[in-house]
């Protein structure tokens, strides 16, 4: 009798198997960019500026080429003679390679030297000398759109002012009629501040130009590798087929690898001009002060209410401040990414959204860090009203919440902004979340505890967010569609080869898009190895970020395998000696129907493939496929978080964090709860230490980490998680992206907490993260606290 | 710049070379002996990638000389586990997922290493202290405590039966 296969015991859907990964990482035999050392390799460092805003008068290059070891300074005039002085950015700006007329932002590339050793490569940094003449910084969007504010790029035509772009969407007349019949209008202003992703790992390059073969091959920390040498070859003029970008290990994305950078640029230009290989790797300052920062927005907006708790309207506008050139790394059409994805998990009839953005002196490059564009402030200012309007109204906060969250049979359900949520069980998420903290208990306690001087607080927040870009309609990467790609090839053994446009950087994409052809194929886990990150041995696709790998090329390996499963059931067919249509299929087996124990496994098919192959049937079993999802995925999240304040000092301390995460189809539930974890602990570092600022003279401060505080083992509270599961209905394994959910919807529960536990004071609102001092200072001054950069008094 | 021997012993090997004065351990562990899995994440002493276990104590090897090391033993990631067999660390980081881009775990690993030689029965407290010096972006640290008590379970469980 043929037994049927244990999915789970074979590494397929839903098993937690151990990672394929960590055996490497775990022997310090991983290859990261740094780790490569090829023949004749040079090194190269950059020299960067220490002011924010200045003309630049001269760069005097005499005595860095005196050093012995040195073979190339690289200044933005040589830069300017291959075109390459400026780039364009993912947001059809441009940004400088390295400066040749002003510097914009502090860290800002100037000139680089490429020498045997980086040390000496540092020392001819060090021998240039660079005349500034010096300009007023701008620091904030007000600041910038002042009328006397100094133009910072009088590089563009026709550019007068620092806004680099304007944008509404949303019915406005509609808004504007709910918001007059409000019984009630809630508002709320905050800043959601500048951040770094900040993987340990920093960027580097080593590019690799063979003058004989004129191949370039570049060995990157890029999360993206085909869409990167796509704009190679765009922006150096350099034909595709002859640029090889190879993305080994990374330590680390998180949207900080999805640019271009100018380190990247100008290893690629010394390599090709000196023929031989360039390595550069960014230290982290470098890292901190000059690649994607995230966020810095301004955000103020309303809510209209009904004094029930009905929400009947939302209106917003939001200020981002873009730095020196406007390089967001976002792919969607529209121009502040998807932050009208606000508001999307609750049932509001009408909606209006503005957003300006501003150049400023400060780094560019605004990246999706652990989020698809912007929808972390969204989502953040999304339950940071929310919070503000059940208060406002007197209302719980959680039964305002279950009154507005969309119900599971109005889906699909169309947002005022036009997203089409698909699926969810929202109040069921709210309701384990509740159960899980105890929340009518906790209130009572809260209120015991207030009682004897203590301070306790509740914060939730509850957010469906966009992931997995795209669909093609609406996202695209310098024209280039947001699909992705999967091949299969499955060798006579029937072990296996799946090779895929995306690109891990720790998700663990080698364990898990195994499990799926397992799933799809019944071949075990451990029979399929998983290629990825080399240009020239993977189909295109759009890399990995904004969650939407398991969206798409997880759903690309999902439909390639079923591609491979019908050729093998004509194979089986032929084995059998039936028709096709007699033969059924189970999970790694096809059997003759009414006979089931007339079967041969996927592995009989795929010897038969290459060695018994029925006439007319091309040899081979081997496919690709490339996927455009429909819709991006929405899952939900419910996150509850509860504080003690101390009101003497501001410290705040986590007594529980609880997170109930509907993702969909969990591939592995053992990675899927590490991306949790890891994701709100990022929350955590938000609310609680992790920004980056300047002081008026756009010096920044967190160019380092002594300066920039990210979460130890010791300040990390510990986490309690649950599941629900709502299948996606249009992804074909009912899998949902999950990877940044924590990051996106926990800082606001964090806040809410604090919020929760100061609700006696009349503070609407302390800006991230919550310092002791800024929460000492609402608490003692009973006022609202900004974290915006100060500005120069005179 | 003129040259000095170091002669130090890595893994227990005894290694000589001339180096720099300049040159950080880290970049001598990596350049000059090719032993990579000591990784560089910040240059300021603070996120721990390139801790290394220097005489048994947890060093970061981004912020000493290879000179210094001159007359002392170094223990690097490559030198904890045998031919195919794992470290109990390195086994308990496997089986609690403490792991994922991999950049942070050698000097998590080594921290750990040294705590457990120290004190192998810590509570969960004791695992978040001694790890308090190294950085990861990627696990929110829960199952890299989980990873170090696993591995201190296993490391008591071997040590019983070998008594």
């Amino acid at each position: 009798m043929a037994q049927a296969l244990d999915e789970i015991k074979i590494g397929g859907l839903g098993s937690s198997r151990k990672r394929v990964e960590d055996d490497r990482f775990l022997r310090g035999k991983g290859n990261y960019t740094d780790d490569f050392k090829l023949t004749g390799m040079l090194h190269m460092e950059i020299l960067r500026s220490p002011v924010a805003h200045a003309r630049i008068k001269s760069v005097d290059t005499t005595k860095a080429w005196q050093i012995p070891g040195v073979h190339m300074v690289l200044t933005g005039e040589m830069a300017a003679q291959h075109n390459l002085a400026w780039m364009p950015t993912l947001s059809y700006d441009t940004q400088a390679v390295l400066a040749t007329d002003k510097v914009r932002f502090q860290g800002q590339e100037i000139a680089c030297v490429v020498a045997d050793d980086p040390y000496i490569a540092k020392d001819g940094c060090e021998a240039i000398e660079v005349e500034y003449e010096p300009l007023p910084a701008i620091v904030n969007p007000e600041q910038a759109l002042a009328s006397d504010a100094p133009l910072i790029r009088d590089d563009k035509v026709g550019q007068n002012d620092n806004v680099c772009y304007r944008w509404e969407v949303g019915d406005r007349e509609g808004t504007e009629r709910a918001f007059a019949q409000a019984d009630k209008i809630s508002t709320l202003r905050l800043h959601y501040p500048r951040s770094h992703p900040s993987p340990i790992e920093c960027c580097g390059s080593i590019a690799d130009y063979n003058p004989a073969t004129t191949k370039l091959t570049v060995y990157m920390t890029t999360q993206a590798p085909h869409i990167i040498r796509s704009a190679v070859a765009l922006v150096a003029e350099l034909p595709e087929h002859m640029i090889r970008i190879i993305s080994p290990d990374i330590g680390g994305g998180f949207g900080n690898k999805v640019p271009v950078y100018p380190g990247y640029v100008a290893s690629i230009l010394c390599s090709i001009l000196l023929g031989r290989p360039v390595k550069w790797i960014e230290d982290k300052t470098g890292n901190l002060t000059s690649t994607g920062f995230a966020r810095d927005m301004y955000i103020e907006g309303q809510l209209a209410l009904r004094n029930d708790g009905k929400i009947l309207a939302t209106r917003f506008h939001a200020d981002t401040d873009n730095g020196a050139f406007f390089s967001d790394a976002q792919p969607s059409k529209f121009k502040i990414g998807l932050f009208h994805s606000a508001f999307g998990c609750y049932d509001i009839p009408y909606g209006y959204q503005t957003a300006q953005g501003t150049y400023t002196n400060k780094a560019p490059g605004g990246v999706a860090y652990r989020c698809s564009f912007r929808i972390t402030e969204a989502m953040f200012f999304q339950e940071r009203m929310i919070r503000a309007a059940a208060f406002d109204l007197g209302m719980d906060q959680a039964e305002f919440r279950r009154m507005n969250l969309v119900k599971d049979d109005d889906f699909p359900h169309r947002t005022p902004f036009g997203f089409l949520l698909d699926s969810g069980q929202y109040e069921k998420c709210l309701d384990v979340a509740l159960d899980a903290i105890g929340y009518q208990d906790f209130l009572r306690e809260k209120e015991e505890a207030r009682s004897r001087g203590r301070r306790l607080g509740i914060g939730i927040s509850t957010m469906s967010e966009p992931l997995g870009a795209g669909n093609s309609r609406e996202y695209d990467i310098i024209g280039i569609k947001m699909f992705d790609a999967a091949e299969l090839r499955v060798h006579p053994s029937g072990k296996a080869i799946l090779k895929i446009g995306a690109k891990t950087q720790g998700q663990g994409h080698e364990t898990t898009f195994a499990q799926i052809v397992t799933h799809e194929l019944g071949i075990p886990a451990p029979d399929i190895v998983v290629e990825h990150g080399d240009t020239d041995n993977t189909p295109y696709g759009m890399g990995t970020y904004a969650s939407r790998s398991t969206p798409t090329a997880g759903a690309a390996t999902a439909m390639v395998s079923r591609k491979i499963r019908a050729k093998a059931r004509k194979l089986a067919a032929h084995l059998l000696e039936v028709s096709e249509e007699d033969v059924e299929w189970e999970l790694g087996r096809f059997y003759v129907r009414g006979a089931h124990d007339r079967g041969v496994t996927i592995q009989d098919c795929a010897m038969a493939a290459y060695s018994n192959m029925p006439d007319g049937l091309e040899p081979g079993l081997e496919n690709n496929a490339y996927y455009d999802p429909p819709n991006l995925t929405w899952p939900f999240a419910a996150y509850i978080v509860t504080v003690e304040v101390d009101p003497e000092t501001g410290v705040w301390d986590v007594l529980r964090m609880v997170a109930v995460d509907d993702c969909g189809v969990r591939i592995n539930p053992m990675i899927v709860e590490g991306q949790i974890m890891g994701g709100m602990t990022e929350a955590y570092a938000m609310a609680n230490m992790q920004f980056i600022t300047f002081d008026a003279d756009g010096n920044c401060v967190g160019s380092n980490y002594m300066d920039y505080l990210l979460p130890t083992a010791w300040e990390t509270p510990g986490f309690e998680l649950h599941e629900v599961t709502t299948a996606s209905p249009h992804h074909p394994i009912g899998a949902k992206g999950v990877g940044e959910c924590a990051a996106v919807g926990g800082p606001a529960a964090f806040v809410n907490a604090v919020m929760d536990a100061i609700d006696d004071t009349g503070v609407r609102n302390i800006d991230m993260p919550l310092l002791p001092d800024r929460v000492w200072e609402a608490i003692t001054y009973k006022r609202d606290v900004s974290g915006a950069p100060p500005v120069k008094t005179d | 710049m003129e040259e000095r021997r170091v002669n130090v012993t890595v893994n227990g090997e005894p290694k000589v070379a001339d180096v720099e004065p300049r040159m950080l351990l880290a970049h001598f562990l990596r350049e000059v002996l090719g032993l990579t899995g000591t990784h560089i994440g910040c240059d300021t002493t603070n996120c721990g990638a390139c801790t290394v276990n220097f005489d048994g104590k947890p060093i970061k090897s981004c912020t000493m000389f290879a000179v210094q090391a001159d007359g002392h033993e170094v223990e690097t990631v490559e030198g904890i586990s045998r031919a195919s067999e794992l470290h109990a660390v390195q086994e308990g980081f496997k089986e609690e997922h403490g792991l994922q881009c991999g950049f942070c775990t050698s000097g998590m690993m080594m921290t750990a290493k040294a705590l457990l030689e120290e004190n192998p029965n810590p509570t969960e407290e004791d695992v978040r202290w001694a790890l308090s010096g190294n950085l990861c972006r990627c696990t929110g640290y829960q199952n890299i405590v989980k990873s170090v008590l696993w591995a201190a379970e296993k490391m008591r469980s071997e040590a019983a039966v070998r008594r």
